[in-house]
Order: structure tokens, then sequence, then C-alpha cells
């Protein structure tokens, strides 16, 4: 009994389904926009209004034509003319006026103990080779995109169709190799730094405090990275990852999607770009012009001794250097060999 | 002017893919790249139907409208266009295009699209007209010559109609009233949505 009530009840399920739904199945396809019988040619309605996306069958190999009409275009295209140029537009300059306001409240970070005059090595040529490979083939990929994005309303009226025409070609070969390196930067990156940026306790601290950036003076202790540069971290190894993910979508087409996937693939990489251009721009500011003694960790590798006191503190405790701003250079042990994974002491020359 | 357009009487279309064929063989368009297609929807079942859809050189079309090197352009007669020589092969406006006209060679292996190849309504290219550079390019140019679509002349059952928007769709009418039923033009609300006289 139960067995045959068992078969039973799938059965009527589907046979509601399929009378309730087929119905309306047929009237979208028989598009019954006309009355059934026009006795008049203005009684012939010539615009149906289609509901959703049309789908079929096509005897070419081509498997994606078989869509007939794709209404997500609509979308798709309002994003990429209107709300993704905004979106980006505003990141983007935001990020450059905050800097440029900042920079005119705080000035250049200055070592407060002025430079001791010895250095310690922070970064190795390993770890230079990863950040400057990315970093080059960033900067390429960034401004290659954006030639893309805002080159049609920027650029063609100021050098015209053909000039353009050729910067993207390039642009956009340029663009899709400098993939390669690039990826290869942000998973040396992670293989290198990863261990050094896990988020900790004392980065809460160092949040609650703001990073030292308001107050003169102030510096909450870090590690060989502070939560601000963790930050900076996590935004490169995920968001390069979504780029990468999203930007061999978009240059092996429709291998692993359809064109819906294709849209949302090129929305992605659009975010992503926003994202992360709007964060190097305050990286690349805070490693130049915004403090004092910064670049030289990814420059020759070799930082002052009192900026790595007052900056990373934590860091040089584990390499068993005074953190004493007032304890000089001296008291550095010197002719010290290179502390596994963090690279040497600079001696006594 | 006219206002060239396509119109595909679905209730004719017996998916001979004449128009299909007649497209290649008269721009000569190359493997894998199809101007035109028939589409069946609800195959084998009651109330299937055969649309040849192709570009319907839209009103404001949205592969223009997303194109980073602007290589579109629309003719006096309303037909899209866009030049080789300008075009990068990003693949943007087949995303944009809510009928799947654009298309793409494959010329490498990396990053493999070639320039975007689409219907021109038999009208060629922006080259001069009726040149062999046009032809190599973008396919004859009978507009030129003072003839409509292949496709649509090929037509051997007349669903598929093409030239003056306000024509065809004068005969599609006389058609359906003639016949009793019609299930209207596909595509014009999307395609045509701006130049609607309501």
């Amino acid at each position: 009994m139960t067995s045959f009530l068992g078969k039973l009840f799938p059965a009527i399920l589907m046979a509601v389904f399929l009378l309730t739904t087929a119905p309306a199945a047929y009237a979208q396809l028989d598009q019954r926009v006309s009355p059934a019988s026009p006795s008049t040619k203005e009684e012939v309605e010539l615009y149906e209004q289609l509901q959703g996306k049309l789908s079929g069958y096509v005897s070419i190999p081509d498997g994606k034509l078989a869509t007939l009409v794709q209404p997500e275009g609509r979308e798709w295209r309002d994003f990429r003319n209107y709300y993704g140029r905004i979106i980006s537009a505003v990141m983007m300059l935001g990020m450059l006026a905050l800097l440029g306001v900042f920079y005119l409240f705080r000035g250049k970070i200055r070592i407060a103990a002025g430079r001791a005059g010895r250095t310690v090595t922070r970064f190795m040529p390993i770890d230079r080779f990863a950040h400057w490979l990315t970093a080059t083939s960033f900067m390429i990929l960034a401004l290659t995109g954006l030639v893309l994005s805002f080159g049609r309303p920027l650029l063609i009226p100021v050098i015209g169709h053909e000039a353009f025409t050729a910067l993207s070609t390039y642009g956009k070969y340029s663009h899709n190799f400098l993939s390669f390196p690039f990826v290869l930067g942000v998973l040396l990156m992670l293989v290198l730094w990863i261990k050094d940026n896990i988020p900790e306790k004392a980065d809460i601290t160092w949040i609650k405090q703001g990073g030292g950036f308001l107050n003169n003076g102030s510096h909450p202790e870090a590690g060989r990275f502070n939560a601000g540069q963790k930050m900076i971290f996590w935004t490169i190894i995920l968001g390069g990852l979504a780029m990468a993910v999203s930007g061999y979508m978009l240059m092996f087409p429709f291998y692993l999607t359809g064109v819906g996937g294709m849209q949302i693939s090129h929305i992605v990489h659009l975010l992503g770009t926003a994202v992360m251009v709007s964060v190097i721009f305050g990286h690349i500011y805070i490693g130049t012009v915004g403090m004092e003694g910064a670049f030289d960790a990814m420059g020759n590798g070799e930082v002052d001794l009192n900026w790595a006191r007052e900056h990373h503190a934590g860091w040089l405790k584990t390499q068993g250097i005074s953190t004493d701003t007032r304890d000089g250079p001296s008291k550095v042990p010197t002719g010290g060999g290179p502390v596994p994974g963090l690279g040497q002491h600079a001696g006594a020359d | 002017m006219a206002r060239m357009k396509f119109l595909c009487d679905s209730d004719r279309c017996i998916e001979c893919n004449a128009c299909v064929t007649a497209c290649k063989n008269e721009h000569e368009v190359p493997w894998g790249i199809n101007r035109r297609r028939v589409v069946t929807l609800n195959d084998g079942m009651p109330g299937e139907k055969s649309i040849s859809m192709a570009c319907m050189h839209c009103t404001d079309a949205p592969c223009a409208a997303v194109c980073p090197v602007d290589c579109f352009y629309t003719t006096a007669d309303g037909v899209v266009l866009h030049s080789k020589e300008l075009c990068i092969g990003c693949g943007y406006c087949f995303y944009a295009c809510p009928f799947g006209a654009p298309q793409y060679p494959n010329t490498t292996n990396f990053g493999g699209r070639g320039k975007m190849d689409k219907c021109t309504f038999c009208a060629g290219g922006p080259e001069e007209d009726m040149t062999m550079v046009e032809y190599h390019g973008y396919g004859t140019n009978r507009l030129a010559e003072g003839k409509l679509p292949l496709c649509a002349e090929m037509c051997s059952t007349r669903a598929l109609l093409a030239g003056d928007g306000d024509i065809i769709a004068d005969i599609y009418k006389e058609r359906v009233v003639r016949r009793g039923y019609g299930s209207g033009a596909w595509g014009w609300s999307t395609a045509y949505k701006n130049d609607r006289a309501v």
C-alpha cells in the first residue's frame, strides 16, 4: 500500500506540475501578443514583450549561439559604461585626494630619533625580486587595463582613433603576457611572507591606535610586518588571485563558462582593479614620499636601525637587537651570521 | 532614408538554413564564423518555432556603446557596421549583444581572438564601396549594388524579410491579418525599443 502511494505521489506531483506550467511555457513560445484573429493590420503587434532569456537548439557547433535573446547584456552594458567607471574613478581619485590631504596635515613621517647611520637587512634579494616583479608587472597591467576602461572618453578625443587602436592593441598583448610574471610574483610573495603576515593580537592594538599615523611620535609595536602591511599583503594576495582567475577567464573566453560568466568575470576584474589600484596608491605613498626611511627596505634591502626601532621593534627583538634608540648603533651585535628566514644583520664594515 | 531592418516570421521559417548557407557563400565567411544562424525553440515539441537570427542592426546598438576603441558606426540606412582596422578583438561586443551576433576568428592560441566579424546587412564596411579591400574584409556590398541582403532574398518561404523597416512590417502585418495569427517580430522589442512609436 505504502509503496503504491509512494509511486503515485510523485506521479501526481508531476502531473500537477505539467498541467500548471505547460500552458505558461507555450504562451511564452507563442508570444500570444496579437489577438487570436486580428482583423486589421493595426491589431497586429510587432513588438512582443520577451520575458527573460530565450534559448533553443542550433545545428552549428557553436553551442552558445543557441541563445536567441540574452537580456543580461543590458545590465552588463550599464556596468561597463557607467557604474563601473563611476565606482573605480571615485575609489581611485578619492584615495589620491585622501593621500593629498593626509600629506598636507601630517607631512612626511620622519624618523623621530634621526638616522642611526647603521642599517639592518630587512629584505633579501629574493624578497625584493618578488616585490619588484609584482610591482612592475602590476603597473603595466593597471595602466593598460585603465586604457581599455577609460580610454574611449579620455584618450580618443586627444590622440585619435588610429593611435588609440595601436595603443590598445599593444596594451592588450602586454596585459595578457604580463599576467604571468604578476601571478608568479604574487605566489612568490605568498610563500616568502605568509608566516610573517598571520594576524595576531598586536594587530588589534595597532589598528586601535590608527597605526600611529595621526599622532606624532606614537608607534604601536609591530613585528616584521604591522597590521597595515598585513592588510596590504592580504589585499594583494587575495585580490591578485581574484584578478588572476577572472582575468584568465577573460583571456580564454568561453572555456569554462557561458556569456553570463564572462560578464561576471569582467565585473569582478574591474572591481578588483578599483580596489587594488586604490590600495597600491596608499602603499606607494607611504613607501616613498610619506615616510622617511621606508623606501630603503625595498630599495637596497637595508633599513636604518632607528627606522626599524621605531616601526618594527618586535621584529628587531626577534633579531636580538636593542630596540632603544638611545642605545646608538654600538649596541648592535656585529658580525652575526644570517638569522634564518630574516636575512642578516648589517655588520660593521 | 529607409531604416533597414530584419524581420523573421517564425510561423513561416522551416529551419532549412538556406539563409545561413547563402550568407557564408556570398561573403566567403571563414570556418567557425556564423554571421547568421537558425535557432529552434522547443525543438520537436508542440509549439516549435524556428527563427533566423543575425545582427539586428539595433537602434542605440549595445556593441557600439561598450566598444573600448569606438570602432562602430551607423550608416544613413540604419545599418550598424564596424571597422576591422580599429577593432582589437577584446570581445566586449559579444558580452553586450542581446543576439549573439559578433563573431571572432581564432587567430592565436594565446588570447585567441581576432578582429570581430558580424552581419553587415550586405552593406560592406568602411572601405570604398565594391572594392576588393572591402570584399576581403567585410564581404560583398549588395546595398551599394542596389540589392537587398542575400539571406532574405534566398528565403524559400519568405520567412526572413529584409529592407525598409516600415515596408517589411507592413508586409508582415498583412500576412498576419490574412492567416489570422502571428507571433510578432522576434527581437524587435529588444533591438528597436526606442524607435517604437506608441
